[in-house]
Parts: C-alpha cells; structure tokens; sequence
C-alpha cells in the first residue's frame, strides 16, 4: 500500500457538533477515493480541513508523509493539492480564460512580475485554451464567466483544478446541481482524468460515484464508519442502514 | 483602437492644451485649478490601484499625501530657520525621494497590519493609522502643529523652476501621464491580474496558492509611494501645508474621485478629480449652500451610473 494522503484520528468541532470525529482515512496514489454521506456528516470540512482553509482541532494530515496541518491554504497547493468547490467559487468579473490563465499562473511559480501584460503571454493563455478543450469549454473563454451556465461553471472548476497539474485533486461535489446529460458529461471527463490524477470525491450522486470510485468511504456524524470497494460497500448493512437505505 | 482608447487620448490632449491657453489668454487661475486637479488625480489613480483593481477601501489614502508634502516643507523650512542640519535641503530629488521614501514606509508598516483584517475593520483601521498622522503633526509645534506650515522656497529641480506655475504644471501633467501608464502596465501584468483575482474571490485564489496578502501588502505600498509623490508636488503647488489636508475628510474625498469617475479603469480616477475640483469651484461661486447640490449629485452619479463617469461614457453597459 503506497498511502499518498493519511489522515489520522481528525477531530474538528463547532460548538457541540462533532464535525469530525476521529476521522481517520488513507487515500491511496492513483485511486478514486469517493467520499459518501449524509448531509451534515463533515464531508466539506473534511475537505477545507485538508485544503488549509479549516484548522483541525487534533489529527495529523500526512500527504506524501509530511503534516499538512501546520500549512497555510496556499503552500499546501504548492505541494500539489488542487481544490474545487461545491459551491462554485469562480471569478464572476474576470473572463473564463482570465480565470484558468490565472490557474495557470498559480503553477508557474511567483506572480511578482510586473511588467509584461499577463494576457499577452503565450504560455498563460495556451495553457489555459488547452486546459479549456479538455473540458470542452473553448468556444467561451473570452466570454464574462458569469454568462455561462451552472454546468460550464462546474466545467470550468475541473479546468482550474486540473491546471496546477496537482498529484491530488479534491473534488467537493462536482455534480452538484447538473442535469442528467450534464452529469453524464461530468462523469465521462472525471474518467479522462482519473488516468493521471488521484482524486478524493465528495459526492451526492450515487450513480456517478459507483461509476468512477475504486474505493469508498461512508461517513456519518463526522466518522468513517466503513471504507472498501464499491461492491463492499453495497453490501455493507451498516452503511446501508446508516445512509443508503434511507433513499 | 477601440472607442474607450480614444476617449482616454482626447482627455489627456484636453488636459494638456487648455489649461496652458487659459493661462496665455489671462487667465492664470484656471491653470491653477488644472495643477491642481492634476496632482490630486495622481494621488486618485495610486488609490485606484488598491480601490478600484484590488477591492482595498482604504480610508487613510490622504495621509501620504500629507505625509509627501511635509517631506518637501520639513526640509525646506530647517534650510531657511536652521536646525537638523541633516534634513535641511531644498534639492527636489531629496525631498521627493523623502517622500516617496516616507510613505512606501508608512504603507509596509501599517499595510502589514491593516491588510490582516477585512471589510469595516480594514476600512476603520486604515483611517485610525491615518489619523495618528494627522495627530502626530498637530503636535509638532516646530513646524507649525495644526496651523500649517508655509514652504517659503519650492524644491530646486535641474531644468524645472517650479515658481512658475505653467512648469509647474506642466511637471504635474508628465507626472499624471507617467503614472497612469505605470499603474496601467502593473495592472495588466500577472502581478496585476494576482491582485484582481482576489478583488474577485479571495478563497479561489489562496486554494491556488496565491499568498494573496503578500500581493496586497506591495501594491498597497506601491500605491502609498506614489501617492507621496503626489503629495510633495501638492506641497509644491500650495506652498502652505497643514494637518488638514491629511484629515479622513480629505481620504473620502480621494475615495470619491475614484469612484465618481469610474474605479478599475485607466482614465476613470482622472475624470473624478476633474469633476469634483471643478464642481467644487464653480457650484461655490454660485451659493455658499453648495455643498447641498453637489452632495446630491454625487449620489446621483453612485446610484443611477454604473461604473461612474466612465460607464456613462461607455454607454452605460459594462
């Protein structure tokens, strides 16, 4: 087993709630970790827990064997963890190319440059067009980011995701609010990825998550109460008593 | 080029022939008026940079405005009373490079402070710093607490006699231009795009790995420094400074140009400056009660206009 993130006994709460309660969990290089659960089972703060933007209370968050925990939000992407979000979180004013360029930008080491114009940069904006194709977005990216729809705006947070090149992507919800053929979409392009990034999925959508995870983990009230492959995991009574069953 | 380009050009032509011909045509006042206006348009487009581009309201921008004019009057008075023999030159490239000096300072240190915090606080923070300045000067008896001080001899620039209102102005016009241009390229670069990004959605761009507030930290010193440029040639042009014009008033007011004239935009903070010193001038001589319809017009314009003077220019879309 080659864990590239271990996450060891994390506690967080908020007042009485336990939002994770000696959470423990590996994802291994190369998998589809998915992440199921009730709605308020610590799934998104598991997520900002690992991403920098939540502080643990206790726990240890090992990725490639080093504690995360310590890191501000934005070393930790320098170490190669890429975020996106459940609720989109783009840059409404700026263009759809602005926003994947400056995710481009991210990787490319320090934006203390000042004087060459960032939107005449070759290597900004063909990143960026590339990184657009893959997603299928390419006809809009000189459009305002606020014109596109909800489905192209959970495009464009896998383009942003995917531009830092980041061995581990985090993945909250990325179906959230899609419509069937959308969804469908979404699935055939996180299975292009798959190939070359090790994903953590927190998902809603049944379907999508049996389809792309190798393995799962269900968490309820903040505990991992189960991990295995999909086919265990479905058989599993505690999980289906705990969440699938309630459908 | 496009219809905004041309407009920015016809502008800045305007601003460069008129005031010159007034002041042929006898009329000195109105190159006055235009020096003026001019100096507090740079000090409105350093704002711009941290306002309109990177979402920073800060309140306390009047302080290195104040904090530039007193780095050309402290010098210039210990040369002509004596005392801190050190400080006393009336050499322009000293007190300007005081100035610019002074308030890049001033912004790293409160910066470092100030941008820890969001929102009101940032807003309520800038302002406590800006007013430590003012009180800190009002204390000064030596160079003249809250009365002023007068600067009896300008700065001494090679080539430049500054006595001379028309190069005078014609310094501050250069100046403008050289500023607007800079600000633009910083704007533009990735540095620039850094600091809209997180005007935009500051959590995106820290899960990026942006350290989002070392970006702010340097344009809000970058932004503090040319406004201390501006200061010193304001110093020049009134030659009487005092506490007041670093008053939280006077940052509002900054804060009015930008917006009134379009934040985020090249020309914008210019076209602000332009409007409120002459509105300011011409509703005066109209009624003492001016402060009334031009109150009113403000609010007008920050309602009813997007984006200020430039977006009417624009036509009113985006």
């Amino acid at each position: 087993m080659s864990a590239l993130l271990e996450i060891q006994s994390l506690n967080k709460g908020f007042g009485g709630i336990k939002a994770s309660d000696d959470l423990s969990l590996s994802v291994e290089a190369g998998e589809v970790h998915a992440i199921i659960g009730p709605n308020g089972a610590g799934k998104t703060t598991l997520l900002s827990q690992l991403s920098g933007g939540q502080k643990p209370d206790i726990g240890r968050i090992l990725f490639k064997g080093r504690d995360l925990v310590p890191l501000p939000a934005h070393a930790r992407a320098h170490l190669g963890i890429a975020r996106s979000f459940q609720i989109t979180s783009l840059i409404m004013d700026m263009s759809v190319l602005d926003n994947v360029a400056l995710a481009v930008q991210a990787r490319q080491g320090h934006s203390f440059r000042f004087l060459r114009a960032a939107r005449q940069d070759a290597s900004l904006r063909e990143g960026a067009m590339g990184l657009l194709r893959r997603v299928g977005l390419e006809a809009k990216a000189q459009l305002p980011t606020r014109a596109l729809s909800h489905g192209e705006h959970r495009h464009m947070e896998i383009a942003i995701a995917l531009a830092g090149q980041a061995e581990l992507l985090l993945l909250d919800e990325p179906m959230a609010g899609l419509g069937g053929e959308e969804s469908a979409h979404m699935v055939t392009l996180l299975r292009q990825i798959k190939s070359r990034h090790t994903i953590l999925l927190v998902e809603h959508d049944m379907d999508a998550v049996f389809q792309l995870a190798d393995r799962i983990s269900v968490l309820v009230y903040g505990h991992v109460i189960a991990t295995g492959t999909p086919d265990e995991i479905r058989a599993n009574a505690a999980v289906q008593h705990a969440y699938l069953g309630e459908e | 080029m496009t219809r905004m380009t041309w407009i920015t050009l016809t502008v800045m032509a305007l601003l460069a022939v008129l005031p010159p011909v007034f002041f042929w045509t006898g009329n000195a006042f109105y190159l006055d008026l235009a020096t003026r206006l001019t100096i507090l348009a740079i000090a409105a487009v350093s704002l711009n940079l941290i306002l309109g581009y990177g979402g920073l309201v800060s309140f306390g921008h009047a302080a290195c405005l104040g904090l530039g004019a007193y780095a050309v009057g402290i010098p210039a008075h210990h040369w002509l009373y004596g005392g801190m023999d050190a400080l006393a030159t009336t050499n322009g490239f000293v007190q300007i490079g005081l100035a610019v000096a002074i308030t890049a300072l001033f912004a790293l240190v409160t910066g470092a402070v100030c941008l820890r915090t969001r929102g009101v606080y940032f807003i309520m923070i800038t302002m406590a710093f800006a007013q430590m300045v003012y009180y800190l000067i009002v204390s000064i008896e030596e160079y003249g607490g809250d009365d002023g001080l007068v600067i009896d001899t300008r700065s001494e620039l090679p080539g430049f006699n500054l006595d001379d209102p028309l190069q005078l102005f014609a310094l501050a016009y250069v100046s403008l231009v050289v500023v607007m241009l800079v600000v633009r390229t910083i704007v533009n670069s990735r540095f620039g795009m850094v600091l809209q990004g997180a005007k935009g959605n500051e959590e995106r761009m820290v899960t990026l790995g942006f350290n989002v507030y070392l970006y702010r930290l340097v344009a809000y010193v970058i932004s503090g420094a040319i406004c201390g440029y501006a200061g010193a040639l304001l110093g020049n042009f009134t030659t009487f400074i005092s506490p007041e014009m670093m008053d939280w008033a006077r940052s509002g007011e900054l804060m009015f140009m930008v917006i009134l004239g379009g934040a985020a935009t090249t020309l914008g903070p210019v076209l602000g400056s332009a409007a409120f010193i002459v509105l300011e001038e011409f509703l005066g001589r109209l009624t003492i009660y001016w402060h009334l319809p031009f109150g009113l017009m403000l609010i007008g314009v920050v309602l009813f206009v997007r984006g200020g003077l430039m977006g009417l220019l624009r036509g009113g879309k985006e």
